[in-house]
């Protein structure tokens, strides 16, 4: 792997059955590239939970992944409705789920904190009523 | 221990097509908040969950869980078992409840 891979997902918000696809379309590629399961695994689970976060919580939105020999860098953007506290919002427990997606097992208020634990770096902007970033990056 | 062992140990049913991969069994986690499922269970687990809708599939397959056991005889929606079809994924199911189901494969795994 010597260039960089750009990849685009756009994010449905309405259909879960497709929510995950970025994060397994990922996975597939990271393979392919003799990545380490490890990384691998990180990269999926903290995916995954923002994809998750972007249709539950934002309607939707894009990711774009970049892949170069050093890391794996994604960048997730919506134009939802923003989130008030970071801080507060990063913290274990803390969720603002809706009653239907609580229904499907989501709702811990464990996805924001499960990407901090899974990569070197996350960085989140977010201003109310114009939507949110989370920004990603798992070294290899 | 493999998936086939516990289906004939625990008398399981089996939800998903008949020509499976057969992984091995190493641990079991019980489960039903997505995400505290995907910060916990590791690599070759049996996940025991209520949970049926299309994500489990997903939280599986990224958790690299051997397979998923919906306990408490609860049915699984179609479009679950399609996509877990689709992607390799094993779900079991049993009239049993979460701890019994735990405890039987606890015995197994010693
Ligand atoms: N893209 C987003 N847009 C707006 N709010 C968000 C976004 N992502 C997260 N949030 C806010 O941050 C909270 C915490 O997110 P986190 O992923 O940790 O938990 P959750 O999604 O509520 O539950 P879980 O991830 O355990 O299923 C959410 O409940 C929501 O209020
Ligand atoms: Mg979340």
């Amino acid at each position: 792997m010597s260039q960089k891979i750009s990849l685009h997902y756009d994010i449905d918000g309405k259909d879960f059955s497709i929510a995950g696809e970025a994060s397994s379309s990922v996975k597939k590629v990271l393979k392919q590239l003799g990545v380490s399961p490890e990384i691998i695994r990180k990269v999926a689970i903290s995916m995954y939970e923002a994809e998750i976060n972007t249709v539950i919580h934002a309607g939707g939105g894009a990711a774009d992944v970049e892949i170069t020999p050093d890391r794996i860098h994604v960048m997730f953007s919506d134009r939802g409705p923003g989130i008030a506290d970071v801080a507060l919002a990063m913290k274990e427990g803390f969720s603002t789920a809706p009653e239907y997606a609580r229904e499907m097992g989501f709702g811990a208020g464990m996805g924001l904190a499960n990407i901090k634990n899974n990569v070197d770096e996350v960085k989140i902007r977010s201003a109310l009523g114009e939507g949110t970033t989370v920004e990603i990056t798992v070294l290899i | 221990m493999k998936i086939s062992d516990l289906i004939s140990q625990l008398d399981l049913q089996l939800l998903t097509k008949a020509d499976y991969e057969d992984r091995p069994v190493r641990g079991c986690y019980i489960g039903d908040l997505l995400s505290w499922v995907m910060s916990r269970a590791k690599a070759d687990d049996v996940w025991i969950t209520v949970q049926t809708n299309l994500n489990i599939v997903a939280v599986a397959t990224l958790t690299d869980v051997s397979c998923i056991l919906v306990p408490d005889g609860i049915s699984v929606e179609q479009v679950t078992v399609d996509k877990a079809n689709a992607n390799g994924v094993v779900v079991l199911g049993s009239p049993s409840d979460s701890y019994a189901l735990a405890v039987a494969i606890g015995g197994k795994l010693q």
